[in-house]
């Protein structure tokens, strides 16, 4: 356990490395929670299976590459393909015959099922993590840090995965749909849309989502059945804080807060791992709607 | 009808009596406070309609109380357990008052936020020991002259515990405290209408369910002689909600008979290892898909189809 130090002599190169750590996890928190708000939005559900679906897409890229040879850049785009159809059965097997009860047992549905498809991760591929090697080895040294290349890259690629993500939803016509189904689906399918096709559609999406996410993780992280348990908790806090109202909310709480996080670690380390959870406590003080996030 | 009860609950006093003779005593204990947890977090989720997710944090947090007080500062085992009570329900006022203010799933989600906040605060305090966490809690004579070494006797002591945390939540339930929460429960514009302040309610529901989880939490700390994260764990929240779910979310016997559901299967599916997860889960799904009412509210309408006339 470490001491807080309020004092500026912090060395430019470790503020730097921090806020580049803290970005990093501010893209993932930025992608999981745009999933989980695009999801909630049309399902009615908390996808608590979605840090089990972003594990999955880790695991399937590591497969990938150990089975079958295939190379990340091809995996970041398959394994979402292959954990998002595993995403739509589940929708379609299970999800679709709660919509019409409480929010509550979306939850617990979601939940059992994470607890299932985590548990038989670990049993058949233990717990401690398998190593995935960095596609983009090296770096550049930008004189007051070292940027790792792979890392940088992820920023970018979260932040065009993101951004795309608003753009389809919130400026093209299958977008318009979507959003008019979240606001009156029986409206919208009354002018011939199928619905029920476009909620699985949206589960599809959202689990990709946290698939590709799982994959950008894997190099960066030991690809592992439980890398997904603690992060869902964290972004449940991040989903709290932004409010599930709005796209870019998500993408900007979620990177205002991995900032938030990597500025904790330099001002005050033992905080760092629960600063997530002050704030929502403050927000929740201040504006219990969350940050973009409309009453009731 | 008033024959046939009384007779159950003869039943039941025998078996819960002569039950240390026919099983091993640590489990019934283990068993009984988490029963007791359970009906804790049903109170919640039955008459205030609040579903917390996190309430592993008051559990696990009088767990950790009670084996300081008790361990390291010497207090006699009886303050320890108001430690942990007390300490469980300041922890329900802080959190709660937070909590409440957003409703449904937003109201999970927050209970579990905190709940790992209070996880990773465990992790790092000294005062919990960390990953090792409190190990070796003596088990001293209660109130001076019970002696609680023998583990037939601590049974009856764990018994007379349990049945004043459900005498507790009993009365609550039928006073007339409890009737206004159920009628925020099912109309909270109406019961505010009228002239109750629905958050005070609330708020008092949380702190009382935290409190009765923490009362089992340090009895099961003075049981099984420690206290570790596990009992602070989202795992452990989501056993306290597997329990419920399993006996019948806000039926009053539900979550004892879920408990011991959920701690047999521990015990004797322990072969299993980690599947045990699995099949948790498994249950989970299927409860939510096919069985919602539980074990106790499916048997009660099956009872109820099969006395209709006709």
């Amino acid at each position: 356990m470490g001491t807080c130090s309020l004092s500026i002599e912090v060395s430019t190169q470790l503020l730097f490395s921090q806020l580049l750590l803290g970005l990093i996890n501010g893209a993932f928190y930025a992608m999981l929670s745009l999933g989980l708000a695009v999801i909630f939005g049309m399902l009615n559900v908390i996808n608590f299976t979605h840090g089990a679906q972003y594990m999955m897409g880790a695991f399937a890229a590591w497969l990938m590459l150990t089975e079958l040879n295939i190379p990340f850049w091809f995996a970041l785009i398959l394994s979402p393909i292959v954990v998002g159809l595993f995403g739509i059965l589940l929708e379609r097997l299970m999800l679709k015959r709660i919509y019409h009860l409480d929010h509550l047992y979306g939850f617990l549905l979601t939940f059992g099922l994470a607890l299932i498809i985590e548990g038989l991760f670990q049993w058949k591929w233990g717990s401690s993590g398998a190593p995935y090697q960095s596609p983009i080895p090296g770096g550049y040294n930008l004189g007051f840090m070292f940027l790792p290349s792979y890392r940088g890259f992820v920023v970018v690629a979260a932040l065009v995965i993101c951004l795309t993500t608003w753009y389809a939803i919130e400026r093209t016509k299958l977008g318009a749909y979507l959003r008019a189904a979240t606001e009156n689906p029986t409206l919208v399918q009354s002018f011939g849309i199928n619905v029920p096709r476009l909620i699985t559609l949206t589960y599809g999406l959202g689990v990709g989502l946290a698939a590709m996410a799982g994959v950008l993780a894997a190099p960066i992280q030991q690809v592992s059945a439980l890398m997904g348990t603690n992060l869902v908790l964290v972004v449940f806090a991040v989903v709290v804080i932004g409010g599930m109202g709005s796209i870019m909310g998500s993408i900007v709480t979620g990177f205002g807060l991995g900032i938030v996080e990597g500025f904790t670690k330099v001002a005050c380390p033992p905080a760092s791992n629960t600063v997530i959870f002050v704030v929502m406590a403050l927000v929740l003080l201040i504006k219990p709607a969350g940050l973009f996030g409309q009453t009731k | 009808m008033s024959g046939n009860r009384l007779l159950i609950a003869i039943v039941v006093a025998i078996a819960a009596l002569a039950a240390p003779w026919v099983f091993y005593p640590v489990f019934l204990m283990k068993a009984l406070c988490f029963a007791l947890f359970a009906c804790a977090f049903n109170l919640l989720l039955g008459y205030a309609g609040l579903m917390s997710f996190g309430h592993a944090m008051f559990f696990g947090m009088a767990a950790y109380f009670f084996g300081h007080t008790v361990k390291v500062w010497n207090w006699p085992m009886e303050f320890g357990l108001l430690a942990g009570v007390l300490g469980a329900a300041a922890l329900g006022l802080v959190t709660g008052a937070l909590a409440i203010r957003r409703q449904g799933i937003y109201f999970a989600m927050i209970t579990l936020a905190f709940a790992q906040m209070v996880y990773f605060l465990c992790v790092q305090m000294p005062f919990t020991g960390g990953e090792d966490g409190l190990q070796g809690i003596p088990r001293k004579p209660l109130l001076g002259v019970i002696p609680t070494e023998n583990d037939y006797g601590m049974y009856y002591i764990v018994l007379v515990i349990f049945l004043f945390g459900y005498g507790a939540i009993y009365r609550f339930i039928h006073s007339p405290f409890g009737q206004v929460l159920k009628a925020i429960r099912d109309n909270e514009q109406r019961a505010v209408s009228l002239g109750y302040e629905a958050d005070r309610y609330k708020l008092l529901a949380f702190v009382l369910s935290a409190a009765v989880a923490g009362l089992a939490g340090a009895t099961k700390a003075m049981v099984v002689h420690f206290a570790t994260l596990t009992d602070v764990s989202a795992g452990t929240s989501g056993e306290v909600v597997l329990m419920a779910l399993i006996g019948g979310l806000g039926t009053i016997t539900g979550p004892v008979i879920g408990a011991f559901v959920v701690i047999a299967m521990q015990d004797y599916l322990a072969f299993v290892g980690q599947l045990v997860l699995v099949i948790q889960g498994v249950i989970f799904v299927v409860i939510v898909l096919g069985a919602r009412r539980g074990l106790v509210g499916e048997f009660s309408a099956w009872w109820k189809a099969r006395r209709r006339p006709g």
